[in-house]
């Protein structure tokens, strides 16, 4: 291969890297920082933590969201904690610990060195949170509580009840908004990325669109910074928020920014299954319920049957008939197994008849015997809004008391399964955040940096304002301390507007399909070619006819699609147009991805690629690189390129969790 | 001056003032029991007060109050009416917790301010405002209080103005006690509900006093008042 | 199982500020009773399109009730009845009864001007946050997070008052178009921690000065809001802003 993949990792051992990389990168002066402004695109963890932490440093930041307010970016959504390597607990937890079981929980496919400053800096960002005013859950004695999660043997996971995710947002949110009263960031709301302007070969701006009038609009930079989020939307149904949506990732890697690790799909294993084909979205329920709660399916198939028939209820079947299977297969973590063990462990059931539901694609996660142990009271206090949540959306309680067999209490199940949840892969970046474009960085879910093959529960938020609050607002000086140099530029370059009129020109050639179908019927079917052929369970034959399958669907998109309205004013059905054709061009890449893969780790499960016992068999001989994936244009398949991975803190072995 | 320019500032003047009228009001309804017991106790007050510095200068106060908090009441409601918009909901669904009377305080207000023109025509007119400027050849003398009472309830037309004076009254106070308490930062999840309950109570009593007053004055004109005792050492009439 | 229902929706349109607005009606038939509110009018707007029309335009994301992106004005409640308080994302079918007609407004408050149909503009509560909704506190290396013990009654407080969401509900629902249970959820939420007290007064003073400035009304304590919220946010944090201000006043 002819192109050399620098991740431009520091040098010396891993534990020193990133010490040794801030005492010698270069800075920026305070007076040049003044004469320098950055993009940032999104104000989730990532894009608030660097815009509020750019600014404070005194770079000029344009901040953009499609929200109403940068309040309302996704992140918010995220329910369980976020984990950090305090050792609070006295459980044994030490940064080495955390790196290690990140790496694990990723099956061996994250970069050591981003993992290990990512459990560096994890201590950091809850001393920030804290003194922000996130209102953390506490003991009495006034100090902070921990819980435990998915993939870990210590209590490392700080919460804020069930809505972790929405106070870590609003905290950087309000950091984000002290800078905006200070006029170091420039809002937009309601404006969308549609391109980015590449003038030299450097990332120098980006093309908006303001959602509300409908107009593009050109901003220039020193450098752009994208924090758009992930890609799960593209299977339609997933737990995203519906805005989300991959455009500006796909737009730069249509601009030459890799594409890493896209088959690395993360689903999650709580979620609440699906109800019917009008379904909208999917609601998680947070892993943490796995704490308390046991996941199981019916022992005999007949139970199974009856369920599913309807004549018979979860709580009628007593303890000896129910399969605990997760604590079965995985004594050592029982219930609090990785998500992507879970969830396959759940399929697996499922296919072999054991679902719960009408569907038969369920199972039950019970709390009968922590409440019998601790009180519903106790319960109540831990997941108190979760079980809200779950009966307004079901119509069951989760503490209602159905049954009693033998003096034992049974009280009613959840029924979960999994679903899309979270995308590993992701626009690729060396160790800066900075993608193969100069200039250009990717930060949060939006890169495919930390996670490897799967991530752990309550790392996402980690990871988010890892690279928001601490690690860009770092790395990027040693790209702008350069730039100070360069003339600002200016938004009449002929590139801008080459950008815009291509913009322009994909808006109007939407808008004239003038087909006979809406956006969303188009956007179900892609979804369910994604969930059948590239979702769970992937074969080389599935992922062929996946990809086939595409092609004609992005055929039927192309010349039958309905979008009323015009490019004046707000038009909700155009924006989504634009995100579904990114969904199509990232819905293949997955596909390109998962068949190159010949192995199973982490999120991405090839059925071919398993142990007798029905575990994901990797192949670290063949398959133990980042694939990055290059675009070659609309009609071309995109190229692999591969970035190996070498690991000297850690031995690469089989991942365990049985003992 | 931020007690005109927040919106805070301007809620707390009428917080301050209104619960300045209702300790008034306490004030007034307990002279007017002891009408109810003895006339001549009760003209021997409304000497005392007569047209005094004192008194005058307290009804100037209190004026001064009522004036604030009704000029006030307007600045605020046209500024909320500003701040709703002019486009109404086509369907509105109260909810159970919502007070009738929180939503129209100023309706009540101005029922309360037609009824005290009422009262100030029927009493102080005759009473305070005659001694001030000399009047003669009323029915009554200035300090006859008691009087007055009697000839204002024989009337049942005033009976039931004041009847349904004194309803409006009650709803205000009923939400104006605790929301004054409220406004003034002295509530929170546990005196909410305190400060809801006492004043329930309160205007209640208050209320009652008032009305006992009228109703014994118009349907037992003649059993009221006979009781023969002076009540203060000191009676100047 | 599932029971299917039909009803009529009777939504506004209204194309852009200056438009006065109208409603229009859209019968939808055999929705299954499991299905979300929101989902229901996604089905409407397939049938709008299908039909060649311009869909229903209205504020939605992460439809799990904390993005607090949904507002609409369910007959005649914000975020339209629940029991316990939910956004409109989380308004299922079954609270409804068949053949009713269901109808949709958007906010209404001139805080809130329209954007599109039931779309408002609510940036207003974005400009009170920058006023002062944080505290001044720069990234870097503050003290290790448990340096500072906050009794667990004062977090979980905090806790409670940091729930709100800033959909909007209670400047909708008020009479007065007051957003005062908004300010003083994120007063109270910083007033009750030690890290905010070093600028609670100037906090206080400055959010409630935007908010007036914004044009929104005065608080009358008529509980409107709390009613509606749908992460029960109560006036108890009003009472705290006021005494938060009142203090601040009295101390310049």
């Amino acid at each position: 291969m002819a192109i050399k993949i620098d991740s431009k990792i520091p040098e010396g051992p891993v534990a020193e890297k990133w010490s040794n990389y801030k005492a010698h990168q270069r800075l920026v002066n305070p007076k040049n920082k003044l004469k320098l402004d950055v993009i940032v695109v999104g104000t989730g963890l990532a894009g608030a933590s660097a815009a509020a932490s750019l600014a404070e440093m005194g770079f000029n930041v344009l901040n953009f969201c499609i929200q109403d307010s940068p309040r309302r970016a996704h992140s918010i959504a995220a329910q369980g904690g976020i984990n950090a390597a305090k050792n609070y607990q006295n459980d044994g937890d030490s940064v080495y610990r955390l790196f290690y079981d990140t790496v694990k929980g990723g099956d061996y496919r994250a970069r050591e060195a981003n993992v290990y400053r990512l459990a560096e800096v994890s201590n950091n960002i809850i001393d920030q949170c804290v003194a922000q005013g996130v209102p953390f859950a506490r003991e009495y004695g006034g100090t902070l509580a921990n819980r435990s999660f998915g993939g870990a043997q210590v209590s490392r996971t700080f919460y804020a009840k069930g809505q972790t995710g929405q106070q870590l947002l609003l905290g950087a949110y309000s950091a984000l908004s002290a800078q905006v009263q200070a006029g170091k960031v420039k809002l937009y709301t309601r404006y969308e990325m549609e391109d980015v302007v590449i003038v030299d070969g450097k990332a120098r701006g980006i093309i908006a669109k303001n959602l509300v009038s409908g107009k593009l609009e050109r901003f220039s930079a020193n450098a752009v910074v994208i924090a758009t989020g992930g890609y799960g939307n593209t299977y339609f149904l997933s737990t995203n928020a519906m805005g989300c949506n991959c455009t500006a990732a796909v737009q730069c890697y249509r601009k030459g920014a890799y594409m890493a690790n896209p088959s690395y799909v993360q689903i999650h294993p709580t979620c609440i299954p699906v109800h019917g084909d009008k379904q909208s979205k999917l609601t998680l329920m947070s892993e943490s319920l796995r704490n308390d709660g046991r996941i199981w399916v019916p022992k005999k198939i007949e139970d199974a049957k009856a369920l599913q028939a309807g004549t018979k209820e979860g709580w009628e079947i007593p303890e000896e008939d129910r399969d605990y299977y997760l604590e079965r297969r995985y004594p050592a973590f029982g219930n609090l197994v990785p998500r992507d063990v879970a969830s396959r462990a759940a399929k697996e059931r499922c296919d072999k008849g054991f679902g719960v539901n009408n569907t038969g694609l369920a199972v039950f996660l019970d709390f009968s015997e922590s409440i019998n142990r601790l009180g519903l009271d106790a319960m109540k206090q831990r997941y108190g809004n979760l079980f809200d949540m779950y009966e307004e959306i079901t119509d069951v309680y989760p503490g209602d008391l159905a049954n009693e067999i033998n003096g034992v209490k049974y009280y009613k199940p959840m029924m979960i399964y999994p679903a899309i949840h979270y995308t590993m892969g992701g626009v690729w970046v060396d160790y800066e955040l900075q993608t193969s474009i100069p200039g250009l960085f990717a930060i949060g879910e939006c890169n495919f940096s930390d996670h490897g093959a799967n991530r752990l529960g309550a790392s996402a938020l980690m990871q988010g304002l890892a690279d928001g609050y601490f690690v860009l607002p770092y790395t990027i000086q040693n790209y702008l301390a350069d730039q100070s140099l360069w003339p600002r530029v200016s938004t009449d370059l002929p590139e801008f507007a080459e950008t815009e009129k291509a913009v322009d020109a994909e808006l109007t050639r939407l808008l004239n399909i003038k087909g006979k179908r809406s956006v969303d019927s188009i956007h179900k079917e892609l979804g369910h070619i994604m969930w059948e052929y590239v979702g769970m369970g992937r074969t080389a034959e599935g992922l062929k006819t996946g990809i086939q399958k595409m092609k004609e669907l992005q055929k039927e998109f192309d010349t039958n699609l309905f979008v009323p309205g015009t490019k004046e004013g707000l038009n909700v059905e155009l924006d989504k147009a634009v995100h579904l054709r990114d969904f199509f061009t990232m819905g293949e890449l997955v596909a390109h991805d998962a068949l190159s893969r010949n192995e199973s780790c982490g999120g991405h499960f090839r059925e071919e690629y398993q142990t007798e016992e029905g575990e994901a068999k990797r192949d670290d001989a063949n398959f133990f690189y980042v694939g990055c994936w290059e675009y070659k244009g609309a009609d071309k398949d995109p190229e692999l390129i591969k970035e190996p991975l070498e690991y000297e803190a850690i031995k690469v072995q089989t991942r365990n969790y049985k003992n | 001056m931020w007690l005109f320019n927040s919106s805070i500032g301007r809620k707390l003047v009428m917080s301050i003032t209104g619960f300045a009228l209702v300790l008034f009001i306490t004030f007034h309804g307990c002279m007017n029991v002891v009408a109810l017991i003895s006339g001549e106790a009760y003209n021997t007050i409304c000497a005392l007060l007569g047209s005094n510095w004192y008194a005058i200068a307290a009804t100037m106060g209190l004026a001064a109050l009522v004036a604030i908090h009704i000029i006030y009441a307007f600045i605020l409601t046209i500024q909320n009416r500003k701040a709703r918009g002019s486009n109404k909901y086509a369907v509105t669904d109260k909810p159970e917790k919502v007070e009738w009377a929180s939503q129209n305080m100023l309706v009540l207000g101005i029922i309360i301010c037609l009824g005290l023109l009422l009262h100030l025509f029927n009493f102080w007119y005759n009473m305070m405002f005659a001694e001030i400027i000399g009047a003669e050849g009323l029915k009554y003398g200035p300090a006859d209080g008691f009087n007055w009472i009697k000839e204002t309830f024989s009337n049942p037309v005033f009976s039931i103005l004041y009847i349904i004076w004194l309803i409006a009254i009650w709803f205000h106070l009923t939400h104006g006690m605790w929301s004054s308490m409220q406004t003034l930062g002295l509530s929170g999840h546990v005196w909410f509900k305190r400060w809801k309950c006492i004043g329930q109570v309160w205007s209640t009593v208050i209320m009652a006093l008032f009305l006992i007053v009228v109703l014994g004055f118009w349907l037992f004109p003649d059993a009221v008042g006979k009781c023969d005792f002076k009540l203060l050492p000191f009676a100047v009439g | 199982m599932a029971k299917n229902l039909n009803v009529t929706i009777k939504f506004w349109k209204q194309n852009g500020p200056k438009d006065k607005g109208h409603f229009e009606t859209h019968d939808l038939k055999n929705i299954p009773d499991d299905t979300s509110f929101l989902e229901a009018l996604d089905i409407m707007n397939e049938e709008l399109i299908a039909a060649g029309k311009e869909p229903f335009v209205f504020d939605h994301d992460c439809r799990e009730g904390i993005c607090g992106m949904c507002s609409l004005y369910i007959n005649g409640t914000p975020h339209g009845k629940t029991e316990r308080g939910a956004t409109t994302c989380q308004l299922y079918m079954r609270r409804f009864k068949n053949g009713e007609t269901i109808t949709v407004e958007p906010w209404r408050s001139a805080g809130f001007p329209v954007i599109k149909d039931c779309m408002v503009d609510r940036s207003a509560f974005d400009k009170i946050i920058q006023a002062g909704g944080y505290t001044t506190v720069r990234t870097g290396a503050p003290q290790d997070a448990n340096a500072i013990l906050i009794p667990k009654q004062d977090a979980d407080e905090a806790m409670d008052c940091a729930s709100c969401i800033g959909c909007g509900a209670c400047v909708a629902a008020c009479k007065n178009g007051s957003a005062m249970l908004f300010v003083s959820s994120k007063v109270s939420q910083l007033a009750l921690l030690p890290q905010g007290r070093p600028e609670a007064a100037k906090r206080a003073k400055a959010m409630v000065a935007k908010m007036d400035e914004l044009g929104f009304g005065n608080c009358t304590n008529t509980r409107a809001c709390e009613a509606v919220c749908p992460k029960c946010e109560t006036i108890a944090n009003i009472a705290r802003l006021n005494r938060e201000f009142i203090k601040a006043k009295l101390a310049d």
